[in-house]
This record gives C-alpha cells, structure tokens and sequence, in this order.
C-alpha cells in the first residue's frame, strides 16, 4: 500500500486562475484575490499525507472547499498548481487512459447523495468498477456479492437502490468502493444525508470495516463530532485552507486558533475523548512489597485515602485503604496482601468518556486504566469532569506520557 | 427623401442563389439522399399493403395488446377495421410508411444532435435557435426547396417532414442527458469509466424516458405534416384531405382526417407506452 501525499495543492475556479495563483503565492489573502481576479480560490496551498490504513478526516464547514480538494485526490478537479502523488505515481501528470486505470484500481469514492444507479439492481450498482475494469463477469459477481455480504446487504443484490432505506443505500455505495479493492477509499461527506441514529450506527460499522480492510480513508465532513469518531487524524479546513492537523486530543486540548477552538467548544467530548486521553499518571501507588508502614507514609505524604498497589512493571495488584492500613499497623501486619482489594474497577485505555460517568461515580478511587494488566494512568473524578467541560489542562497543552518502563521511578523510590 | 423601405435587402434573392448552387453542385447528394429515403418507404409501404387488409388490423391490434392492454387493443382493431372499411386502407399505409420512415430518419440524425448538444455548451447555444427556426418556419415554406431538390412525390414530403419533426427529439435528448443527476454521473466517473461508457451504461439509459418523449413528439409533428405532404404528391391520407379541400367535398375530408386522426391516437399511444416502461425501470 501506498502513502498518500498532497503538496501545495491549489484550486482557483475561473478565468483568471493562473493571475489569481499568483497573487496567492504573493500572500494576499482570498477575499482580496476574489475581488480583484472574480475568481473563486476553492483550495488554497494544502499539503498533507496519509499513512497507509490511517482515516484521515478532512473538518470543514460547506463552502470551506474541503469537497473541491477529496476531488482533487482523484483528478475530478484538476489541480490549479501541486502535486497529488501515490507512492510514487503522480496523479497530477497522469494521461486520461492511465488516469481512468487509476481510478478503476486503485482509488474509489463514496457520494454524499450516495450516487447510485437507480436503473441497476444492487448488486449490478456494486460490480461498476468492476464492469468498468472489464473483468469477467462470474468473477465480477462473486466479488461484488463479497462486498456486499461484507457491508451487510447479502441476499439485497436483486433489489432496486430506491427500495432501500438510505442507510441501506449508502451500504451499496461503500460496497460499490470496496468490491475494487481500491487501497484508498474517498468519502465526500458520505453519512451527512442520514438520520442520526443511522449515521452513528454506519459510524461504528465503518470502524469496525476498516479493522479487516486496512484502507487508506479520506472522509469528508462538517461534522466535528464525526471527524473526532472516525479521524486518526483530522485536517481542519477554513476558507480554502488547512488550518490545523492533528490528531483528535491534539485538536481538543490544543486548537491551532480561535476558528478551531469556538469549533470544538460544541464537540460531544465524552464520545470522542477516550479514556487515555484525559488519564493522568498515577501518583498515589505503592509496590505490594513495600508494606503497611510505607503505604501509611505515603498517603500522608500525597494526602490521599487509598493507594493503589502495584508490583514492579506496574502491574496493578489492587487497592488500599488508610482505615484499613491503620488497623494493620495497629494489628502488627507487615504484609500489605491482605488488606489489598482486588477487585477495584479498572476500565481499557479506549473506552470512550461517556462510559466511564458510572464507574468514576461508583468508585472510591480515582479509575485505574489498565491495559495487558499494567496501570497505565489514573483518571480522577474531577478531572474527568473538567474534561467532559472542556477545561484545559493547567499545565497547558501537555497530553500526559505514561511510559510503563519496569524500572518506574517510584519504584526507586519507594526501595 | 428616402425611406427604409427604398432599401431592399434582397434575401429571396440570396437563398434563390444558395438553392440553385445546391442543385448544380450537390445533386449527387440529394439525388442520394431521395434513393435511400424513396426506396424505404417504398419498401415499408409495399410490405404494409402486402397482406390482406384484416391481417394487418389484427396484427395492429395485437400490437395494442401487448404494449397496453386488452382495451387498447380493442379500440386499434376497430379503428383501423374502420379505416379500411372507409376505403382507405391503402393511403392510410401509404402515410403510415412516410411517418415511420421520416421519424426514423428524424430520431437518427436529431438523437446524435441532442448527444453532442448536451456535452458541448457551445453546440448547445448554437443548436437552439436553429431549432427554433425550424420549429416556427411556416411548414408550407420547406416544401418550396423539397420540391427543388428532390421533384414532386413522397421524397420531398418525406424530407420537409423529416425537417420540421427533428427539434423535440433533439431538444429532449439534450434535457434528458443534462437531467440525469451529477453526482450519478461523478460515480461513474470516479471509478474510471470512459466517457462512453458513461453515456451508454448511465446517461442514456436515465434519459431514456425523456428521449422516449422527444421521440412521441416528433411522431406527433411527422403526423400533423402528412397533409402538407399530400399537396406535393405524396399521395396518402394527406392527398385525401386536399382533394376534400379543393372539391369542398366535406364527407371526403372527414374521412381522411378521421383516418390521420386514428393514426396518431395509435402511434402516440404505442410510443408513449415505451416511455413509461423506460421511466419504471430508472424510477426505482
């Protein structure tokens, strides 16, 4: 598979593009360039490039000329000036014939008004690139039902597109994209004409997809909450212009300028922020060996009321609690084994905010996330709500980095 | 003092000349052209007449039939038993020949023209008020060159028909193929299609009840011109109405328009049905 790149993109509909380019280049900004040259800068300088496998979302209200530039990636626009390269093929220079091989091979597309045959059965809306590529027709068939299977609409291919619901159609369209085996697959706001519930349910189906297919996706859209669902990384678009790029947390907790900031202030943080994102290192541990009296100490020390118990690697053993600890010292126990709760709540570094309101109101303990068996991070009860309120950090933008090295130093510190 | 109307612009003049260079230099062409069309409608019209007349109602009928249903296909055979039985049975095929004929060769020409006037923009603009013109020329003044070109009979009346009858096709082709939705043509696009394969496997085919109706169009306009036909020497229906006209004999032009009458009813019906079954198919 092949890395996607775009350098210094440019898109100006009208005459007098090239004068327009030009003035660009100079730095004028659009407004003025639109005046002068009654020309419209669509996509102005936009450079990225994406890994194969990785969703890159591209963020951007309508008229933000993110449409124009997914449309660029496979030439139906032509680029004003820059270069579309994958791999090492540059789409920008392609003569038609290759262009259209291209097209059939190696990139598809997805339509926001899914843009189906209404004159062919289901099945023959899937076998287009297929049909197109002249390949043989039992082999278009079995390939196209796989696609459909796949998307969920086995045993659809004989019915109509206007007999399905318009989830269902834009199933074929993502079947129609898939059954090419296309590597890169260009979504153009590709779930914005349908209902929530549906939305977020093709949303979770199109995650779930790209877990087996491992396609490179560019997805389109105004949604930011989309964007955040769905983008590894996501480019925010302005005017014709990337403004930002990064990944969701990046955006969230460090937004490039004020146009990104008003725009994640209304972003649903407790469905795109997991919980690794918001977790902070783990401050109040103590190593199993250490004993009571250590653990005693430290909770001073950190003015806490539990610990958690760790073993070195930090591998979470379970929780402690200053009553208990105290009655230990006071019974003589040495050990902290057996006053260590094992079954406190842990929750995976993925699982999403929203699902972590019931178990942080529940537990007693800031939530341990915990993955292969190592504590990774803590999450507090106050900072998960300042996170679901889009408070920032205090220590600004700093997303926290919780190596789990075996020689932690607390470990040291504690022996 | 002068007045504008002292200055003559002499455009009979310039279309006289136009005309008699044609004849002088292109007659290979037309004389072409009169062989190709005259001996079509000779054909159709010989193979209409060849069976006896009943066979032919029946068969109109089952036509009916099929395309429609039983009601329709009653109303064909009774109609067309009434035109034979009006002693007209053999102009009524004669006409029915030019109209097939002038029509086919109207669809041929005016389908690529509507194909190219979608695609270009250009084309388009210059097409329409072509268009126009033919559409609004009195029908009578075509019939003027027709005869200089081609002599008196049925090729000029053919080819005036063919002339007048062209524009729905042309327009409705282009409507259509500019209708279909963009995005459904961008899809086809996407995945690398060529832009024949687009037009033949998408554009068309969602057009196609549009086309269908250009097409019942120019039928219609091909039928409504038989009488002007007639007074070339066509013959047929047409020549039936015009002798009812000079001879003031009333009872004879009822006849023959009835007759053009039933014509159109059936051939619009049957078109039509053809559009509708191209609509439910992209309808879905």
């Amino acid at each position: 598979m092949n890395t996607l790149r775009a350098e210094g993109l440019y898109k100006i509909f009208g005459r007098r593009a090239p004068e327009a380019l030009a003035m660009l280049r100079e730095g004028h900004d659009r407004e003025a360039v639109q005046q002068a040259t009654d020309t419209v800068p669509a996509v102005i300088d936009a450079s990225f490039e994406v890994q194969p496998g990785e969703i890159f979302v591209v963020m951007g209200l309508s008229g933000s000329g993110k449409s124009t530039l997914v449309r660029m990636l496979n030439r139906m626009h032509p680029a004003t000036a820059g270069r579309v390269l994958i791999g090492d093929i540059d789409v920008t220079s392609l003569a038609p014939p290759e262009l259209r091989a291209l097209r059939a091979e190696k990139i598809s597309m997805v339509f926001q008004h899914f843009g189906l045959f209404p004159h062919r059965t289901v099945l023959e809306n899937a076998m287009w690139g297929l049909e197109v590529r002249k390949v043989p027709e039992a082999e278009r068939r079995t390939r196209a039902a796989e696609a459909l299977e796949l998307v969920g609409l086995g045993g659809w291919g004989d019915s109509y597109p206007g007999e399905l619901s318009g989830g269902m159609q834009q199933r074929v369209g993502l079947a129609r994209a898939i059954a090419t085996d296309a590597d890169i697959l260009l979504m153009d706001e590709a779930f914005s004409a349908l209902d929530p519930l549906i939305r977020s349910e093709m949303q979770e189906q199109l995650v779930e997809l790209q877990q087996n297919l491992h396609k490179t996706i560019i997805f389109i859209t105004h949604d930011l909450n989309e964007a955040m669902f769905l983008g590894d990384r996501i480019a925010v678009m302005k005017d014709g212009r990337i403004v930002q790029i990064g990944t969701t947390e990046e955006i969230l907790q460090d937004p490039a300028n004020d146009y990104v900031e008003a725009f994640v202030q209304d972003v649903d943080r407790s469905r795109v922020l997991t919980a690794s994102a918001v977790m902070e290192e783990p401050i109040a541990t103590i190593l199993r060996r250490e004993g009571p009296k250590a653990a005693l100490k430290r909770m001073r020390e950190r003015q806490v009321s539990a610990l958690y118990v760790v073993d070195p690697g930090r591998r979470l053993v379970g929780a402690t609690l200053d009553d208990e600890v105290i009655e230990a010292i006071m019974g003589g126990e040495h050990h902290l084994e057996n006053i260590t709760h094992t079954d406190v709540p842990v929750v995976d570094p993925d699982t999403p905010l929203n699902e972590l309101l019931m178990p942080s109101a529940q537990s007693r303990l800031p939530l341990a996330v915990v993955k292969d068996g190592k504590l990774l991070g803590v999450i507090p009860r106050v900072t998960l709500l300042a996170a679901l309120g889009g408070v920032r950090r205090s220590n600004g933008t700093e997303v926290p980095q919780v190596d789990v090295p075996g020689d932690d130093d607390r470990e040291e510190a504690g022996a | 003092m002068m007045t504008l109307t002292d200055f003559r612009i002499p455009i009979g003049d310039w279309v006289d000349t136009g005309v008699e260079w044609l004849t002088d230099n292109a007659e290979w062409l037309f004389s072409a052209i009169s062989d190709a069309l005259g001996g079509l409608i000779d054909l159709l019209e010989a193979a209409l007449l060849w069976p006896p007349p009943l066979v032919l109602v029946i068969l109109l009928a089952a036509v009916a039939l099929i395309v429609r249903n039983w009601r329709f296909g009653l109303f064909a055979g009774a109609s067309f038993a009434l035109v034979a039985m009006m002693g007209l049975w053999d102009d009524a095929m004669s006409t029915l020949a030019l109209v097939l004929v002038a029509s086919l060769a109207a669809v041929l020409i005016g389908l690529p023209l509507g194909i190219l006037a979608a695609r270009k923009d250009g084309f388009s603009a210059f097409v329409r008020p072509v268009l126009d013109f033919m559409q609004t020329m009195p029908s009578f003044v075509y019939l003027i060159p027709a005869i200089v070109f081609f002599g008196i009979g049925k090729v000029p009346g053919a080819v005036a028909t063919l002339v007048f009858s062209m524009p729905p096709v042309v327009r409705l082709t282009e409507l259509g193929l500019r209708q279909v939705d963009r995005e459904v043509v961008e899809a086809g696009e996407a995945f690398g299609a060529a832009p024949r394969k687009i037009l033949t496997s998408i554009q068309i085919p969602l057009a196609l009840p549009t086309i269908m109706a250009g097409v019942n169009q120019t039928i219609m306009l091909a039928l409504s011109m038989v009488v002007i036909a007639g007074i070339v020497g066509a013959g047929g229906l047409g020549a039936v109405v015009f002798r009812g006209v000079t001879r003031l004999n009333v009872g004879l032009g009822f006849e023959g328009g009835l007759s053009v009458v039933i014509l159109a009813i059936f051939l619009d019906r049957i078109t039509a049905a053809f559009g509708d079954r191209a609509s439910r198919r992209t309808s879905h």
